[in-house]
This record gives C-alpha cells, structure tokens and sequence, in this order.
C-alpha cells in the first residue's frame, strides 16, 4: 500500500454545522478557515496559502454572487486567486479535486479547498425550489419533479427490483442520526426511533421526513500541499491516494439505470484503480446521504456489497460504529447536516479526523484507509476519494 | 409546426403544443434520442430527423410528492413517474387521472397533452400520462 500521495491534507476545518442565525457564508467560511490555521501553527496563511477553490451551489440563497474573493477576504487570503467551482451538491468535491489538479499542475505547492452554503433563513417552498436547479429544468423541474422526487423514483425502482424495504431506509436514519450525537458539530445531535422515522411526514413516497437529510448552514475546508512538502506543516499529514469524478446525465429518466450512479460507479474505480485500495481495504467511509435510499445506493457503487444487497448491509448492522465498514461516523448529510456546497470538504474533514485519530467518541479503532463519496444532483457528478494515515 | 424545426427542446414543446410526441433520429447511425439534440452524440453528424412517438409505454418508476415548489403546491399531492415508451425512449411527467395506490410499476400508461401553454416563461406546453 505505498501508494505515491497525489496530495496531503496538512490542516482542516468546520464550522459548526446547523441553523446559524445572522451568519452570512462569508462568516461561516471564515469560522472553518480559523480552525484550519489554529490547527497548523506551521502555516503562515498569507505566506504559504497560494490558492482557494470554493464550492458553493447557488446565488439564490443570499443573492450573492462571485463567492471566491468574497470568502478569501474574509479569510485572509487577499490577494490570492480564488474560484467558485459548481458542481451541485458535490460542489466541494469538485473543488477538492480542482485544487488536486492545482498541486499536480505544479503551479501551486499549498492550496485551500473548501466549500460553503447558508440556507436555513429561507422557507421550506424556497430551498425546495433552490435545490430542484440541480436536476434538469425542461422535464424534471417542469414537470414538479423535486429533489426528494428524484430519490424517491429511484428508491421505488430500488424496491422493485431488490425488495429493499422502507424499514432498510428508516435504519440508514436511525444509524446516522445514532452516529450525529457523537458529533459536537453535528446539526441534529438526537437519536430517533425506527418508528419515528417510518411514521415521519412522506416528502415523495417512499421518502418520508427523516430519509431526507437536513437544511443545514455550514462551512468546511481543508489545505492541501504538494506530499513532500507536508511534512514542514504537520506530523501527522493524511495523504491522497486516489481520486475519480465522473459525470452522467443531467436527467434521471436519461440513465441506463435508475438503481445505481453510475457517475460514483466509474469515479470509484478510477479512484480504486489509482490508489490500489479495494473496497474491502477501507476502514471508513462518508458517502453522500443526500436521502437515505443514496446511502444504500453507495454501499453498492462503492462495492461495499454486492448489487441489490445494500439493504442488507444496513439490516446487518454492518455500517455501524464497530461494524466491518462503518459509513458515515459523522452522522452523515442525514444528522450532521447538509449544507450542499460544503459537504464534499466536510466529508474530507470527517477522514481527516478519523485517520489522525482525532474522531473523539465517534473514532474508528486503528483506521488507516479513508474513502468519501460526494454526489451532485441526483448523480450527474460524482466524485470519490481515497485517503491513507501517514 | 414543420418537421425541418431545429433539433431543440423549444421545437420539442412547440410540437407538444400540437399534441404530438417527436424525437430525434440520427440519419447516419441512427441513434434516437429524448430529449432532441442538435448533433447526435453517439456518432457526431448533424444530419438528424424527426420521428413521432406514440406516446405509449410502461412506467419504470413513480412516486407521489407531498412538499412541491411554490408553483405546484396546488396540486398536492400529485403523482409523478418515469415512462418508457415502446422504443426505450424515456420520459419523466406528471401522471393525472389515478389514485397513488393504483400505481405499479411497469403499469400500461399514455401520453395526452394539456391545452394551454404556461402564461409566463418558458410558455411551454405540458404532456402529461394517465393510465390507457
Ligand atoms: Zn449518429
């Protein structure tokens, strides 16, 4: 497994994720920024900090707009190039993957990457409308086909055709919401019941209130530098070893199939391929659990278990905390909160926590290999990456 | 509406308007495709056709949406579903004319069309499915 790094992550950070009342993006961004520098005294941000690539899905939410030097002002990093990149959802791990090219180009040895939304200050009506501008507008959007809708087509195809049950759904929230109150920075640190969740409200059936994850306002980011230079910054650097991203069709009803992404499916094996991990190596895991039919969908993409079995693997208890590859320690986009455009960097954080053994209650014993697995709209963008302790 | 009409989803919905369901066929590899495309993507020749639909097909999956965007919330809840017509195209829509417990998938579904196009952008005209 001596795979050569593509990059190291020296440092990372995360506001705290929730309902962040007064707080603009620029303010959350900055709160995560903070945690970054404070954690790696080493680092002189206006010195070594030569670039910032920053996720952020849309304008709509604070009418604004050209967010790249808008957060490194706020962090600091005046006058250093700063790019928004889009992806939908899995607009952070698109700028981690940016700032990965970045590092390989040569052009820069230390970079930022991150990501941001603020999305809680608007009404229910509004973030649904929002959200829905990463799915196709002449015949998803026109037609009054939400997000939740989306997922929900492919959770009913998912049953259809696997016999998935809606108790197999109920048990990724009671799982992740389980996992959320080890997480201080979680947005819903409470433990619900199967129960509760099988008798929550139905947003698009089968999907009901708690297979959705949540409108969450957060920040998230990570430095990134050139692997043989880490180590000037850090003792305890995690390394990138593979990365993939792919993208399919904006529409649904456009894929080969409605039961599996086959974005992630061909991000995985690139990032598989690269690093010479396989799916049984990884010790953790945070996949993108946008609803909870999409966790069980990446158990599958990733390889985790075998097509049509992800129902299983959940029923099984085999994606827990002490199970054979817990997903999502951190509570996931389902408790710990989804703010879009910073959930593929806080997914990184959560590896970067868990493979420097700082993960507190919620600390895979021993993990070494990480992998995370960001995914934009219902899946025309998926990125996958796989990470190792030093 | 002529059949020379660029190969664009406005052309898409300017046939809907008269009631007819049109794809795209490549004349050199004959690829078609939903929605219409002005260069096929499988061979790359622009030379393309249109082809007419008829707009029957099976549900491959649906679901009923509670929480709807402001412009929708009138009707909820309402049906929605993917069809896929007899020649493998795919198209997602609006269902009418059912109770959500009537839905199965792979259920015999059409397409109809409604009669006004929307008042305000893109003043498009919707098809809709319902049961045969
Ligand atoms: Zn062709």
């Amino acid at each position: 497994m001596a795979t050569k790094p593509l990059v190291s992550i020296v440092s990372a950070g995360l506001s705290k994720f929730g309902r962040r009342e007064g707080l603009m993006c620029r303010e959350l961004f900055a709160e995560a920024t903070k945690e970054a520098f404070e954690r790696c005294p080493n680092l002189d941000p206006i010195q070594d900090v030569e670039a910032l690539f920053v996720g952020q899905m849309g304008e709509s939410y604070e009418h604004q707009g050209h967010t790249g030097p808008t957060l490194a002002d706020w962090s600091g990093l005046l006058p250093k190039p700063a790019i928004r990149i889009e992806s939908a959802c899995a607009s952070s791990g698109s700028a981690l993957r940016t700032g990965i090219y970045a590092i390989l180009s040569g052009l820069h040895k230390v970079v930022m990457v991150g990501g941001v939304e603020k999305m809680t200050h608007r009404t229910t009506a509004e973030v649904t409308e929002y959200l829905a501008m990463a799915s196709d507008f002449p015949f998803e959007q026109w037609n009054g086909i939400t997000f939740p809708g989306l997922y929900a087509l492919m959770a009913t195809a998912h049953m259809h055709k696997y016999g998935t049950t809606e108790e197999n759904l109920a048990q990724v929230a009671v799982k992740n919401h389980h996992n959320g109150t080890l997480n201080p920075k979680a947005h819903m640190q409470k433990e619900i019941t199967l129960e509760k969740a099988l008798t929550s409200k139905m947003v698009a059936s089968p999907l009901k209130l708690y297979d959705c994850s949540l409108i969450t306002d957060g920040a998230s980011c990570l430095i990134l530098t050139a692997p043989e230079i880490a180590k000037q910054y850090t003792d305890t650097p995690v390394h990138i070893i593979g990365s993939g991203q792919a993208s399919d069709t904006i529409g649904l009803y456009e894929r080969e199939e409605l039961t599996s992404l086959k974005a992630a499916k061909v991000a995985a094996k690139q990032a598989y391929k690269m690093s010479g991990v396989t799916p049984k190596d990884v010790d953790v895991a945070e996949v993108h659990d946008c609803f909870t039919i999409a966790e069980i969908l990446a158990y599958e993409d990733l390889g985790f278990c075998e097509t049509g079995k992800g129902g299983n693997l959940i029923q099984n208890g085999e994606t827990e905390l002490g199970g054979k590859i817990p997903v999502n320690p951190s509570g996931g986009l389902k408790s710990k909160g989804h703010p879009v455009g910073a959930t593929g960097t806080a997914q990184a954080y959560e590896i970067y926590l868990q493979l420097t053994g700082q993960a507190d209650k919620r600390q895979v014993t021993g993990a070494e290999i990480g992998l995370s697995h960001n995914v934009g709209g219902s899946g025309a963008t998926s990125s996958v990456h796989v990470y190792r302790s030093d | 509406m002529s059949e020379s009409h660029p190969f664009t989803v406005s052309s898409f919905y300017l046939f809907i308007k008269e009631k007819r369901l049109m794809a795209a066929k490549c004349s050199k590899c004959g690829t078609i495709v939903l929605p219409p495309k002005p260069m096929c993507t499988k061979c790359f020749c622009t030379d393309i056709e249109w082809i007419e639909l008829n707009g029957t097909g099976k549900l491959l999956s649906y679901t009923v949406i509670h929480v709807a965007p402001e412009q929708f919330q009138s009707m909820v809840p309402y049906c929605v579903g993917i069809v896929e017509f007899n020649d493998g195209l795919r198209l997602p829509g609006i269902i009418k004319d059912i109770q959500p417990e009537q839905l199965k998938v792979g259920m015999e579904l059409k397409t109809d069309f409604e009669c006004e196009p929307s008042s305000t952008w893109p003043c498009w005209t919707r098809y809709y499915f319902k049961p045969v």
